[in-house]
């Protein structure tokens, strides 16, 4: 556990994470016990671990962590979170580092950040989105070569139905649209 | 019953075949379904990663517009549930986020009390709601010797405990049983298969489908049956690259677990979805259901 007083202490981007994440505040009970790195189906491809990283942030090594490919290996699978015997919402803490890298332009390592602007670019435009495992629009415009090598799978989900060019529109997308930018707006929340 | 209906973005094409089988199966019960109107994208994993704010506002919008006659929401997609789910938990705890979530929303004339509606996952409706007696009563083409693979997936087994065990999850396995499968007890039925991944990085894509696969092979799996539409395109879409690259040779059917249900049900293959499937799952369920395949209620 951190002590009270370290917080204090210029661990400026320690708050900077706990500020921006729902939860954050039980990263100071962190015991570095390792939990969360030996939970994780991707530790081996981490850069850093889930405790690493914990201990950086810790310590204030910012650039450091927001450069590294940790958060970007992350899927999402929650394992550490409900093993943590701390209660920190690791998870939640990854998408906070993904969010800071993205916003800073320190995101390296990853195709992840296009990968997720393509996303949600269609889904505020229609109000739907593309299947996520098949993006086929985000290889179009990024990574043309590899739509190449998707080839015949494209072409067997096409013939069976389960590909569609483009997504459905919404009917309201007006209302949709007014309040993503009431959120944009509203941003720099948790 | 009568639950607002939250197909989710997958349900429309990739995974029509879950949304047809999760129809099929709920008029047997009479589970109403209404779909909720003019429902957005829940954002996936892809907004959380970007603005959190808009994120739970999207995600919002869906509660939002669930028809005030309705106190329950169910998904399909274990992403969607956890995105909804997530979102008026967050609401409830967090009162300053879930008054920002609400002016945000009220710029489109909406608001969301948070608890109003109960988030559901499709399978909480069969095995809760409708349960192992009328399960068992329905049962007209037992699924004996059949042995099927449960595949939980992460969404909807974590991150909250309360509704099942997040490391060894029951309930699938339980209604799976119920409807006379032999059901597999492999070590993997929580694992993660990589979501987003195969678009970002295959090697750390495949080593976890190659996971998966290897041991529903090892257990001498049927078929996997599964609950999350990433999960399914995952596995079945992504096998034979999974193949190509480790040089195996896996050819097991991943279909969704409202399939192999209807399929006990009597109900239509093709109104079921079958045939979706890149893997073919017709040849092995002809195979073993030989003697129900012949009767005439398929
Ligand atoms: S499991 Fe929890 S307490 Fe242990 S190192 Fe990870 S975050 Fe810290
Ligand atoms: S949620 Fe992310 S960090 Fe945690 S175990 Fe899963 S992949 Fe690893
Ligand atoms: S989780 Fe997937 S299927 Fe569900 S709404 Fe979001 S993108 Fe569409
Ligand atoms: S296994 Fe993969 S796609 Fe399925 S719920 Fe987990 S992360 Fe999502």
């Amino acid at each position: 556990m951190i002590a009270p007083g370290h917080t204090q202490r210029g661990a400026a981007f320690l708050h900077e994470v706990i500020s921006q994440t729902p939860g954050g505040e039980r990263l100071l009970h962190c015991l570095q016990c390792g939990s969360c790195g030996g939970s994780c189906p991707n530790g081996a491809d981490m850069q850093y671990t889930p405790r690493t990283i914990f201990a950086m942030i810790q310590a204030d090594q910012r650039e450091a962590v927001l450069s590294s490919n940790t958060m970007w290996v992350c899927v999402s699978c929650y394992f550490c979170t409900t093993r943590c015997p701390q209660k920190v919402p690791i998870t939640e803490i990854m998408y906070t580092l993904k969010r800071l890298a993205i916003r800073d332009g320190l995101a390296r390592h990853t195709d992840a950040p296009a990968l997720a602007k393509t996303f949600t670019d269609l889904l505020d435009r229609y109000g739907r989105s593309f299947e996520l495992g098949l993006a086929s629009r985000f290889y179009l415009f990024n990574k043309p070569w590899a739509m190449l090598k998707m080839g015949p799978l494209g072409l067997s989900m096409f013939t069976r139905g389960r590909m569609a060019l483009t997504p459905t529109k919404i009917k309201r997308i007006d209302q949709l649209q007014a309040i993503i930018q009431k959120a944009r707006e509203l941003g720099g929340a948790k | 019953m009568k639950y607002a209906y939250y197909p989710g973005c997958s349900l429309e094409c990739n995974a029509a075949a879950y949304d047809w089988s999760v129809r099929a199966v709920a008029e047997v019960f009479g589970l109403e379904l209404p779909e909720i109107d003019d429902w957005n994208c829940c954002g996936a994993t892809e907004y959380f990663s970007q603005d959190e704010l808009t994120a739970c506002a999207v995600i919002a919008r869906n509660l939002a517009l669930v028809d005030p006659q309705l106190d329950q929401v169910v998904a399909p997609c274990a992403a969607c549930y956890l995105n909804l789910a997530k979102v008026d938990r967050l609401m409830a705890e967090d009162p300053k986020m879930g008054q920002k979530i609400n002016e945000a929303l009220s710029a489109g004339g909406l608001h969301y009390t948070p608890g109003r509606v109960r988030v559901r996952h499709f399978l909480e409706l069969l095995h809760s709601d409708v349960g192992e007696e009328r399960i068992r009563q329905k049962v007209v083409r037992p699924l004996t010797g059949l042995r099927v693979a449960p595949y939980y997936g992460c969404q909807w087994v974590r991150p909250f405990k309360e509704i099942d065990n997040p490391e060894y999850p029951m309930k699938l396995d339980e209604l799976l049983s119920w409807v006379g499968a032999e059901v597999i007890d492999y070590p993997v039925k929580a694992h993660c298969c990589g979501g987003h991944m195969t678009q970002i990085s295959e090697p750390q894509a495949f080593e976890l489908i190659r996971r998966l696969l290897y041991s529903a092979e090892e257990y001498k799996a049927d078929l996997i049956a599964c609950m999350c539409p990433m999960c399914q395109l995952n596995l079945d879409a992504y096998q034979s690259r999974v193949n190509g690259y480790f040089n195996t040779n896996f050819k097991i059917p991943i279909v969704y677990f409202t399939q192999v249900v209807g399929l006990a049900l009597g109900l239509d293959m093709h109104r079921l979805g079958f045939g979706k499937e890149i893997v073919a799952a017709r040849p092995v369920l002809e195979a073993k259901l030989q003697a129900q395949a012949a009767a005439p209620q398929s």
